[in-house]
């Protein structure tokens, strides 16, 4: 993993506030009221780990409560900075308690 | 916290997921809001 | 909400790409079309919903408040409201408000006759709605002649209205047509004049756009120049993936190169009707109505029609052509309106698979209702006039030539 990817297992992250989440079938749809962007969560752990950041310490702990295998993180990592980059996951102030 | 439940007929999901590697692609896809069809 | 007793024999895998989730269907819809009203203060030559004349069904205020409720529970994010003219409806502004109050996103489509100064001040004041507005010419004598006379006018003082009062990011939607084809570099100035976002769509041989499809649509080398011009310059021009049959030209454009009929899009018309698309008016792809017990949800979720659109599709006579994992057969749409078979070629084939197909003994179906206006008014567009006159030059099969045994059906929406 590279180092900023690496350093996002030890962060506190959480949803946007203006993201919806609905589950489908096969995964979740997630929409930014905001920006309007639109992303399918393919897989039933990677919308729990979404779903569940705010809960969790860090995403490292996430990941693990998810039940996702550590050889997956590296691509758990890079698709939650996908998500990142679309604002529809958020750091979360230091000072937060997890929600 | 969603209302919505999968319907059972066709939640009914084959889990192959063993045999496939994981990457992100795999995990997210983006979607433009304006990229379905049948919207004028 | 119930859940169907007899189990789907088709199973959808965990895995593989959202084309092929997307085809078995989803819980909800991702975005519908929501046509308010039949009522228009145009006539526009290719209109596809055939309007003019409110219906006196259409949906009451309350009726409409309560499909708002049901898409905020079912969470549908964004609703595409259009009609007719949807802000001629007194309630337009209300229900905008309300929806967006319950968490429904709204896109709304207009010809701009009431895009106000001060109603322009209020969109931009507004969060989660977007407003589209309609022009099928860079300039106003190709606008006009389908439009009709002063329309195009209207539409660009609602843009300057828009811009004036700070509305970011308004969209400017055309349908491609053999007229305006050319003008795709002005459509982009004119977007970018304003602010807006440049959207490109396909016209459909559906409403009234079957009685000017021979002489609108598009020709095979306008298709391949709209192509290239998408693939060159279309970065911040918009589709709504209506281009995807052409596809088979090359590289696939932007999204999902999916027919959405029933699968992740469908329309909710002015009477709360349901059907697959809003280019598919028409008793063959009427799922159901909002009004019926169990609502839209149930109509969406449980619908015969909508559960066979979601079974997998064979490809049917395209199946062994090399281009059809990218084309997909083209548009439903398109194929039933020429009376082409659906399980064939779209009548707009780049493979030219649909030039043949179309020169076959074919019906074109009646249409099932028609809230055109009946008596000729001023501002109606040429085109209008000239599209009715039967061409003795046209093929034996036309729009006009109805088959007594074309499905005509006597309770057709009169009045």
């Amino acid at each position: 993993m590279t180092a900023a990817s690496t350093a996002m297992l030890g962060q506190a992250w959480r949803l946007s506030p203006s993201v919806a989440l609905r589950p489908e079938p096969f995964g979740a749809l997630a929409y930014h009221f905001g920006n309007r962007r639109l992303t399918f969560l393919k897989r039933p752990e990677m919308v729990e780990v979404v779903r569940s950041l705010g809960d969790h310490r860090d995403v490292r702990s996430a990941l693990n409560a998810a039940g996702v295998p550590e050889a997956q993180w590296p691509a758990y990592v890079t698709a939650l900075q996908g998500l990142a980059d679309a604002d529809l996951i958020r750091p979360r102030e230091t000072t937060e308690a997890a929600a | 916290m969603s209302s919505n439940e999968p319907r059972s007929e066709v939640a009914e999901v084959v889990d192959s997921a063993e045999e496939e590697p994981i990457t992100a692609e795999s995990l997210i896809e983006e979607v433009s809001i304006d990229g379905m069809c049948g919207v004028y | 909400m119930t859940v169907l007793d007899a189990p789907d024999v088709h199973q959808r895998p965990a895995t593989g790409s959202l084309v092929e989730q997307f085809e078995f269907g989803l819980d909800a819809p991702i975005c519908l079309t929501w046509e308010l009203t039949y009522a228009c203060n145009l006539a526009c030559a290719h209109c596809l919903s055939s309007s003019g004349r409110r219906d006196p069904r259409e949906l009451t205020t309350a009726q409409c408040e309560r499909v708002i409720d049901e898409l905020q529970r079912m969470q549908v994010f964004y609703v595409n409201v259009g009609g007719g003219e949807p802000t001629i409806r007194p309630d337009f502004w209300h229900l905008l408000e309300y929806a967006v109050d319950h968490q429904v996103g709204v896109k709304f489509s207009t010809n701009g006759v009431r895009i106000s100064p001060e109603r322009a001040r209020y969109l931009a004041s507004t969060d989660y709605v977007d407003v589209q507005v309609s022009l099928d010419g860079a300039t106003a004598d190709v606008n006009d002649y389908v439009r009709g006379p002063g329309s195009y006018d209207t539409a660009l003082t609602a843009l300057e209205n828009l811009a004036e009062a700070g509305f970011a990011d308004a969209k400017l939607s055309v349908v491609v047509t053999r007229h305006n084809v050319a003008q795709l570099d002005e459509f982009k100035e004119l977007a970018d004049r304003y602010g807006a976002t440049l959207r490109l769509t396909r016209l459909r041989p559906s409403g009234r756009g079957v009685d000017v499809w021979d002489e609108l649509h598009l020709l095979p080398e306008q298709q391949r120049v709209l192509y290239d011009w998408l693939m060159a310059h279309g970065d911040n021009v918009l589709t709504g993936d209506s281009f995807f049959h052409l596809a088979a030209f090359g590289e696939s454009l932007p999204g999902l190169n999916l027919c959405g009929a029933g699968r992740v899009v469908c329309l909710i018309d002015p009477v709360g009707d349901v059907y697959a698309c809003p280019f598919a008016i028409h008793d063959s792809f009427l799922a159901g109505n909002v009004l019926d017990d169990g609502g839209f949800q149930r109509v969406w979720q449980h619908s015969p029609l909508f559960q066979q659109l979601r079974e997998p599709q064979t490809g049917g006579a395209c199946a062994s052509c090399s281009f059809y994992d990218t084309c997909r057969g083209g548009c439903m749409a398109a194929k039933f309106f020429t009376g082409l078979p659906l399980d064939g070629p779209d009548p707009e084939c780049v493979q030219g698979h649909g030039e043949t197909a179309l020169a076959h003994e074919r019906t074109v179906p009646a249409p099932s209702q028609d809230h055109s206006r009946r008596t000729p008014e001023r501002r109606q567009p040429v085109l209008v006039q000239i599209g009715r006159r039967p061409e003795p030059a046209e093929p034996p099969v036309t729009a006009c030539a109805q088959s007594p045994l074309a499905g005509f059906t006597p309770d057709r929406d009169g009045a």
